[in-house]
């Protein structure tokens, strides 16, 4: 049953049409909660301009995955990266440590399970980043806010009250508050892990919506849950297991022939 | 047959619902408790204060520039004490609130968990020390010191007490606002990291204003703290009347001027007794003010992460 429904919104979508250019790159990725090694050798290549799904069990070191992206586990101690994470057209390892998790966290931006404004106004929630980056001038923030919020589909709903608190918004306002903050800055990718799971039905459709508009201007990497999420949104998809890459491939080949079995069971719902 | 299989165990529920209900009948004679001693002491400060105030108009009591309730010519104007009071508030509390600041953050944002768990109870440790303690360490350690900058300054003055009293309410500021900033969940804390914050504008930008209600009530706190604080007073800043909001002169302040009276061999009932009431009183609503101010601050700003 479920395949079917997952296929059939596969095949109605058109192929990327432009050439695949690698925005990054993991190759012999590693990562170790203290002793307890959470990722093994894992290699994939997100392409830029496409959105990558990332699925599998829960536990199988999807977050984990996606954190070491941004250097998101330097905030804790303990946690150890091993391999490579290669950002493109730079060609510099992420993980190098010569390179400065803050530099990382400048250029690409995450947005979260659940929404996690800051407690502050709508406006600046928004302008966090900028005004992290040193940006002063009122003008351009004003305009970056604008623009950030109409990249997310909220400025209709926000522009009257601007300067109310963010909390005043619901849960699905509040994400794409969140994905407005992220956008503001320009980054070159963008981390979503599972960034509907905590919303209904008809805010996800519309954060669904945002995240298949959004890759005409950034790379974009998603962690999800939904099989039919990752069908509809994404162009590329890896499978993991147990901290593992099983299988990555396109979304409309991984899903409609798999060439695992493992792939197979788990997204016909044999296991998971 | 029926009969015979449930009784034992109604009995039993019965058995646990009076438990039950004997536990809750203690408990709220213990709140009781607390709550008749409020009472009784609001009760007295009013009642002896009416029959102060029927031999002194308020507007005397608000206005009056003196304060000499024990010589012949009596004097009871109330902002002379009040004056130390809020001198010497002021001191402490501008030492207090940013240190107290400072250290939660550095306690909450920046220290290795080792460090934290050493420091916090020797923090709280400064909160044990008796305060007759700190008015000794005032005028014999402090005073001499802040004497070798400033030679004029006599033995007893406000900025000596008020700056140990400072040290003291440290403790109260920072522990409770470390708590609050300790609270504000980690999904908060990682949303500003990923868009590039240092860990000193995530602290700032982020974690405070997320804290801010535990952060004020940590203020007030301190507030309540120094206004009502006796011994420091009473032993590093002299015990005289003063009209001023200078706090390099000694000046007494309501409570010091409280135990100076209650000390000594007053009878009771005459007019100079019973300025410790009014006085008493005037203290306590300054208190309860500033408990409603706090209590409207933490309504406002409630945590809303
Ligand atoms: N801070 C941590 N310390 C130690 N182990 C951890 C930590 N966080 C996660 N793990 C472990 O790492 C593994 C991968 O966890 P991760 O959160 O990445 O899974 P996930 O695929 O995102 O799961 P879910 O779909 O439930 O979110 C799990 O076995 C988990 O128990
Ligand atoms: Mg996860």
């Amino acid at each position: 049953m479920a395949t079917v429904s997952v296929a059939s919104s596969v095949e109605s979508r058109p192929q990327p049409s432009a050439p695949l250019v690698p925005k990054v790159k993991a190759s012999g990725l590693s990562f170790y909660y203290g002793a307890f090694r959470a990722l093994k050798e894992l290699d994939l290549v997100v392409h830029e301009n496409c959105v990558t799904a990332l699925i599998g069990p829960s536990g199988c070191g999807k977050s984990t995955f996606l954190r070491c992206f941004n250097r998101m586990h330097d905030l804790y101690p303990g946690n150890r990266y091993e391999g490579e994470i290669r950002l493109y057209p730079d060609d510099i390892n992420l993980l190098a440590p010569g390179v400065d998790p803050i530099e990382v966290r400048m250029r690409l931006s995450m947005v979260f399970q659940k929404p996690n404004p800051f407690p502050k106004s709508i406006f600046e929630n928004v302008a966090y980043g900028l005004r992290v980056r040193g940006e002063r001038s009122g003008r351009t923030l004003e305009g970056k806010v604008e623009a950030a919020l109409r990249d997310a589909a909220l400025w209709s709903e926000v522009k009257d009250r601007l300067h109310q608190l963010a909390f005043n918004l619901s849960g699905g306002q509040q994400q794409r508050l969140c994905i407005a903050r992220a956008l503001a800055t320009d980054p070159e990718l963008m981390l979503f892990d599972e960034p509907t799971s905590s919303l209904d039905p008809i805010a996800t459709a519309s954060i669904e919506e945002l995240i298949a508009d959004l890759k005409k201007k950034v790379t974009i990497l998603i962690v999800t849950h939904n099989m039919q999420q990752a069908a509809r949104v994404s162009d590329f998809t890896a499978y993991m297991y147990l901290g593992q890459l099983i299988e990555f491939g396109r979304t409309d080949e991984l899903f409609i022939k798999p060439k695992n079995k493992q792939t197979e069971d788990y997204i016909t719902g044999r296991f998971g | 047959m029926f009969t015979q299989a449930q009784s034992p165990r109604l009995a039993q529920r019965r058995a646990r619902v009076l438990k039950e209900r004997a536990i809750e009948m203690v408990l709220f004679l213990a709140a009781l408790v607390s709550v008749f001693t409020t009472v009784g002491i609001v009760y007295i400060l009013v009642k002896e204060s009416v029959v102060f105030f029927q031999q002194v108009s308020i507007v005397a009591f608000l206005t009056d520039t003196q304060w000499t309730p024990l010589f012949d010519d009596q004097h009871f104007g109330i902002m002379v004490l009040l004056s130390g009071t809020l001198t010497s508030s002021v001191v402490a509390l501008a030492i207090a609130i940013p240190l107290g600041t400072i250290i939660a953050i550095y306690l909450s944002e920046f220290a290795p968990f080792k460090l934290r768990e050493i420091a916090k109870p020797f923090l709280e440790l400064l909160a044990g020390v008796p305060t007759i303690v700190y008015g000794f360490f005032a005028l014999l350690f402090v005073t001499p010191i802040l004497q070798w900058f400033y030679p004029e300054l006599p033995g007893f003055n406000l900025l000596s007490a008020g700056i140990v009293m400072g040290v003291m309410i440290i403790p109260y500021v920072s522990s409770i606002s470390e708590d609050a900033m300790r609270a504000v969940p980690m999904n908060l804390r990682e949303g500003s990291y990923a868009m590039g914050a240092t860990r000193f504008q995530t602290a700032v930008k982020v974690v405070v204003p997320a804290a801010f209600s535990g952060i004020a009530s940590a203020y007030i706190l301190g507030i309540s703290r120094a206004v009502g604080e006796t011994m420091i007073l009473a032993v590093a800043a002299g015990m005289q009347p003063n009209l001023t909001f200078n706090p390099l002169e000694p000046a007494a302040t309501i409570t010091s001027y409280i135990v100076q009276v209650a000390l000594g061999d007053l009878p009771h009932g005459s007019i100079g007794y019973q300025t410790i009431f009014a006085a008493g009183l005037t203290l306590m609503l300054f208190t309860f003010a500033c408990n409603i101010a706090g209590h409207v601050l933490r309504k406002r700003f409630r945590e809303t992460y």
